[in-house]
């Protein structure tokens, strides 16, 4: 591997973003660590519903349990609050909370019901066990590095959709078109810019803007989600290298 | 809800990352290489239908007295017109706030592609030449490059020697201002077994020329590794890379002048010989002559013998 150029060193300091759901799990304000709560279970039921079904072996409904329990745990007693973006990335600390709150409930040979006075989140557990069923992974992922893959594919999941919608509201619907068509369609090697620009009855130059455009309002919507949930500057810019591979502003 | 299989958002992933070379006149081909510093991407010129290398600076630079400053630095640098500096075409910001630097694409091998390939020491001796005029041409416009190493450095396909990658070079506004450096202090530039212990350290004032020199003594070295070296070739690698660069040499010619008399078997500026290497030094420069005289020498005996009654 070749030497990589390095800068860096003692006076690289990094400012606190204040757009993070991870720091804002933290404030006072009921209604703003809430909302805070709801986006981090947004952006890890799926991921952590997998990692137990696969990791802990537990079947669908001891996931299901499993997983509404840990966030309904994690809002009571205000885990997210005790992260220290020092020691971890906030992805290996809520993967660490979680195991032990598997291990724990185990441990204690308890079955945790849904319902009750406990929170209950609505939570499409159906279409998970249907991606787990059709996309069993068939690779050599560690239960680590399997969490991590599933939760940047939920990410991006969620940036598609956030990205459609944001299409529809701006009246660019044919931009998401375009990018549906080249970038998210399965018919590799079939469509080209040449092919999208007769199909849509545009000049390529269009195509090529239109999906330029639609790429980078995507990047967009990605490193927005990633900043939600990342505590520190750091931690968003270690997190885009490694999601997109590059150092973003 | 979309499902991403690995493939798609393996693609995602990477178009996402891609450059957006949209608002400029180039279009993005494929990526060339990836470093700490920025990524190199082959792109095609559409007005010119050409290709070019486009670096990408990873840095997030957030301020515009940054970017400027290194837009200036781009343009200082694309004033380097010399045969072994590679052409800077243009530079720009992108819109997502990066910036970035078009160069002539160099179609040849890497320095130590180069060199894997079991190169003669005479012509990586030469190569490393073409390399020092090149930089020595650099410090006589104020340009220090703080980043060579082989993997800088390309070998054209007709032989050509060019120094890339100056995207982290520092200008000299004042030769003898340490003010002239506009790095923070305490930020390290450079890549770790190239970089002198000043720029290890951080000491953004104490960088001049003979940083560049350490890395040229560290890419001799290199170059070199593989070889069975001469005394005066090791001085030369040692004295470039002395630790204390008041022992370097003085300037990036000094070294060319020594590397150039190691070639021509004269004696070095970095090595004092005693009297047995001067002779076995002269006796190998003078080889073909040594040989005529042993020669003479010998038929000489050869006929007293064969004459006597």
């Amino acid at each position: 591997m070749d030497p990589d150029t390095d800068i860096g060193g003692p006076l690289h300091r990094f400012p606190v973003t204040n757009h993070s759901a991870i720091i804002n799990a933290r404030s006072d304000d009921q209604v703003v660590r809430r909302r805070a709560f709801d986006a981090i279970l947004a952006s890890y039921w799926k991921p952590a519903y997998k990692y137990i079904r696969l990791k802990w072996q537990a079947d669908n409904e001891d996931a299901k349990d499993l997983t509404q329990g840990f966030f309904a745990n994690a809002f009571e007693k205000n885990y997210f609050a005790t992260y220290d973006a020092a020691q971890a990335s906030f992805q290996t600390f809520l993967r660490t909370c979680l195991d032990g709150f598997v291990a724990n409930e185990r441990k204690a040979g308890r079955r945790l019901k849904r319902g009750g006075d406990r929170d209950h989140y609505q939570l499409d557990f159906a279409a998970a066990e249907d991606e787990l069923a059709a996309h069993a992974s068939s690779s050599t992922l560690s239960a680590e590095e399997y969490f991590h893959r599933e939760w940047v594919r939920w990410m991006f999941t969620m940036s598609v959709d956030a990205f459609r919608d944001h299409c529809e509201q701006t009246g660019r619907s044919v931009h998401f078109q375009l990018f549906e068509r080249y970038d998210l369609s399965d018919d590799d090697g079939e469509v080209s810019y040449a092919s999208l620009a007769t199909e849509f009855k545009l000049p390529a130059a269009t195509v090529n803007n239109y999906l330029a455009a639609a790429r980078r309002d995507f990047r967009r919507i990605v490193l927005h989600k990633l900043r939600e949930m990342t505590a520190t500057e750091a931690e968003f810019q270690s997190e885009a290298r490694s999601l997109l591979g590059v150092e973003v502003k | 809800m979309t499902w991403l299989s690995d493939v798609k958002l393996n693609h995602l992933q990477s178009v996402v990352g891609d450059p957006d070379f949209s608002s400029t006149k180039y279009t993005f081909v494929k990526e060339l290489a990836r470093g700490g510093m920025g990524t190199v991407y082959l792109a095609e010129d559409r007005k010119l239908n050409r290709h070019v290398a486009i670096k990408v600076l990873n840095a997030p630079e957030s301020t515009n007295d940054l970017r400027e400053r290194m837009i200036r630095e781009a343009q200082i640098i694309a004033g380097l017109e010399h045969p072994g500096i590679v052409p800077v075409h243009d530079v720009g910001t992108l819109p997502d706030g990066r910036i970035f630097y078009a160069m002539k694409f160099v179609r040849g091998s890497r320095l130590d592609e180069y060199v894997s390939r079991g190169a003669p020491q005479r012509d990586r001796l030469r190569k490393f030449q073409a390399v020092c005029d090149a930089v020595a041409f650099a410090h006589a416009h104020g340009v220090i490059h703080r980043d060579l190493k082989p993997q800088n450095i390309m070998i054209g396909s007709f032989g050509e020697v060019l120094v890339l990658d100056w995207g982290v070079a520092k200008i000299r506004d004042d030769a003898h201002s340490p003010a002239a450096y506009q790095t923070m202090e305490g930020t390290v530039i450079g890549t770790r077994h190239y970089m002198s212990p000043e720029q290890e350290r951080g000491e953004i004032d104490q960088l001049d020329e003979r940083s560049d020199i350490y890395a040229l003594g560290a890419v001799l070295y290199f170059l070199l590794n593989d070889q069975t070296l001469s005394k005066a070739a090791k001085a030369i690698c040692f004295k470039a890379m002395a630790p204390e660069k008041e022992n370097r040499y003085s300037s990036v010619s000094d070294l060319s002048a020594d590397i150039g008399r190691l070639l021509d078997a004269e004696p070095v500026s970095a090595y004092r010989e005693n009297a047995f290497e001067k002779v076995g030094r002269w006796t190998s420069k003078n080889r073909f002559l040594v040989l005529l005289v042993l020669a003479y020498l010998l038929m000489r005996i050869i006929f007293i013998f064969t004459s006597r009654p």
